[in-house]
């Protein structure tokens, strides 16, 4: 137990995962459905109204915020490990090619990832979400992950270039193997490490972009609920219902917290010469 | 220095050729147009509107027009918002955005700096934990969070500052948004000092200079400082990428007329050419400033001084 941190991280993912999926089961109320005689409750906390069971208030439409909370944790998931799995293939593919078949090519690919990292990136997400992925869920994973796999292909073209000239290497091309082979059966295998590590880091960043899309209305549409869009929608009633502000936006907190602790625990754990 | 300066700034041009080129396309090959409304208009009105703006041509020649006029400093007409120039929407709101986004950069080096030199120098402290801890949580906090809980404190609780909107020449509607916006520069920033002030103060030439008999501060300001805020200096690029696209929100959070909403409006309404604009303007922006930090970086950096 060198990282309790991290651990205890762990245990704070896994909780709010299986709540996000069991609880909108067994609350009473659906995603959306309306509660006429509960208009912008406060939490149950708060007006002692456990009778209502809206545990944690509702919206200006009677609508329980606490299910529509769990739907947008499982949308951060689901949008955290699929954008992330998209980018880590990208990322992968592109920085391995570059790093082993080297000169020209390595030149131009690396270029272009360049060229792609000194731009506001959000931008380019913004512009393919909103023309292409608007109320998809599909579009939303491939423009959130399309842009996310630029670190990744750094990272993998540096560890390429240092398992490029070992002598497994050396040997699988003396035995004729082509280059595609070498790739996926030698390079890739031993990337897996450092790459594992980052992708638990990319996990909270994808989270961050599809809350930020969402905010800005270009993500998750209604009636569909994602953390953003309920903080979004939180934010222009906090004066009266400061709630439908906090609930999300605490929700969404502790779930980046809790996955950026659990990477920097995987990385100090495997690298301690990165510590901060 | 000035050869150098002037070959970087001719090496922008095919990189901004490549972004407005690809922009454009992607732009145009979305679903939907400018002139789709759930009533249809009546064929001939939309066939009119389309040859207004050059739409009917092949796209090929209206890339070409397109970019023909942006050379001549000319972002054409807003297809959305009548009587106006994207030129001149772009221009209405730029001044806020400035102010916000250099605002929120000034804020983050003038504060991150000292808070990551305190940090190393009473490094394992309480100092040391206090601000680490800021940073971490300032990271991880994204600003559509901050912007409306600092609003909900300072301005709805406390009454100190104004929640959202804004005065002409009111500097007291831009301190949430700056102080927002900065948060996670400023996290950066102390983060990068700290670690690299830790680095250079194990340097031989750091004993060297203590031997000599120099006392700390003295060190500390004419030998230890330079060579640690170069990892400052080179991220200040991606900080104003950072800075542009977290000003979408803040913007958003604190209803400031800047420019950020013409980019979400814009690619929802298939606005081309407003999208196009905030392309150009925020691409060159970028662009610049990276080539500005490269500049500043030789400056500090003797080894990397550039022919």
């Amino acid at each position: 137990m060198r990282e309790p941190g991290a651990v205890i991280a762990v245990g704070v993912v896994l909780f709010v995962a299986v709540a996000s999926l069991l609880g909108p089961a067994l609350s009473p109320y659906a995603l959306d459905a309306l509660d006429w005689k509960h208009l912008a409750a406060p939490p149950a906390f708060i007006n002692l109204d456990w009778q209502s069971g809206h545990w944690l208030g509702t919206d200006r439409l009677g609508r329980d915020l606490l299910v529509r909370t769990f739907y947008g944790v499982r949308i951060s998931l689901l949008v955290g490990l699929l954008a992330t799995a998209v980018s880590l293939l990208i990322g992968i593919a592109w920085g391995a090619i570059a790093g082993y078949v080297g000169g020209r090519t390595d030149e131009l690919m690396m270029r272009f990832v360049d060229v792609l990292y000194s731009l506001p990136y959000l931008f380019i997400v913004i512009i393919f979400s909103a023309i292409f992925g608007r109320g998809s869920l599909a579009g939303l994973f491939i423009a959130i992950g399309a842009v996310g796999w630029l670190t990744t292909a750094r990272i993998v073209r540096g560890q390429t270039l240092t398992l490029k000239n070992r002598e497994f290497i050396e040997a699988a091309r003396a035995t004729g193997a082509s280059t595609t082979g070498i790739l996926l059966r030698h390079v890739i295998p031993n990337l897996i490490g450092p790459v594992a590590v980052y992708a638990t880091l990319t996990i909270p960043q994808m989270i961050l972009f599809e809350s930020f899309l969402s905010f800005l209305g270009v993500g998750v549409q209604e009636p569909l609920a994602s953390l953003g869009s309920l903080i979004n929608g939180g934010a222009q009633e906090m004066q009266s219902a400061p709630w439908m502000l906090l609930v999300p936006a605490s929700v969404l907190v502790i779930l980046l917290l809790a996955f950026n602790l659990i990477g920097d625990g995987l990385r100090d754990a495997l690298d301690p010469h990165e510590r901060f | 220095m000035i050869a150098y300066t002037a070959r970087r700034l001719v090496g922008i041009v095919p990189t901004l050729f490549i972004i407005i080129t690809a922009a454009f396309f992607v732009v145009r090959l979305a679903p939907g147009g400018p002139f789709d409304q759930e009533r249809p208009l009546p064929p001939a009105v939309r066939a009119n509107l389309d040859r207004a703006y050059g739409l009917d041509r092949p796209i090929a020649e209206q890339y070409g027009r397109y970019v023909w006029r942006l050379v001549q400093g000319d972002f054409g007409p807003s297809l959305k918002q009548r009587d106006y120039s994207v030129g001149e929407l772009i221009a209405g709101g730029l001044p806020v955005s400035a102010a916000l986004g250099t605002g929120a950069v000034l804020l983050g080096i003038l504060l991150g700096v000292p808070l990551g030199m305190a940090a190393a120098l009473w490094r394992g402290r309480l100092t040391d934990y206090g601000i680490s801890g800021f940073a971490a949580l300032s990271i991880a906090l994204p600003s559509f969070v901050t912007g409306p809980v600092l609003a909900l404190v300072f301005g709805l609780l406390l009454h100190w500052l104004p929640v959202a909107g804004w005065e002409e020449g009111k500097v007291r509607y831009l301190v949430l948004p700056v102080v927002t916006l900065a948060l996670p520069v400023i996290a950066y920033v102390a983060r990068l000092t700290r670690g690299s002030l830790l680095e250079i103060l194990r340097a031989n030439f750091v004993r060297t200079a203590r031997a000599r008999g120099l006392g700390s501060t003295r060190v500390l300001l004419r030998h230890v400082l330079r060579p640690a805020l170069l990892p400052v200096v080179s991220y200040l690029g991606p900080a104003t990428a950072f800075v542009i696209t977290g000003s979408l929100v803040v913007e958003t959070v604190f209803a400031l007329p800047g420019t950020g909403r013409f980019l979400v409006q814009g690619a929802l309404n298939r606005d081309y050419t407003l999208v196009m604009g905030m392309i150009v303007v925020y691409g060159v922006l970028t662009v610049l400033t990276n080539l500005a930090a490269d500049l500043i970086y030789g400056l500090l950096d003797p080894r990397v001084r550039h022919a």
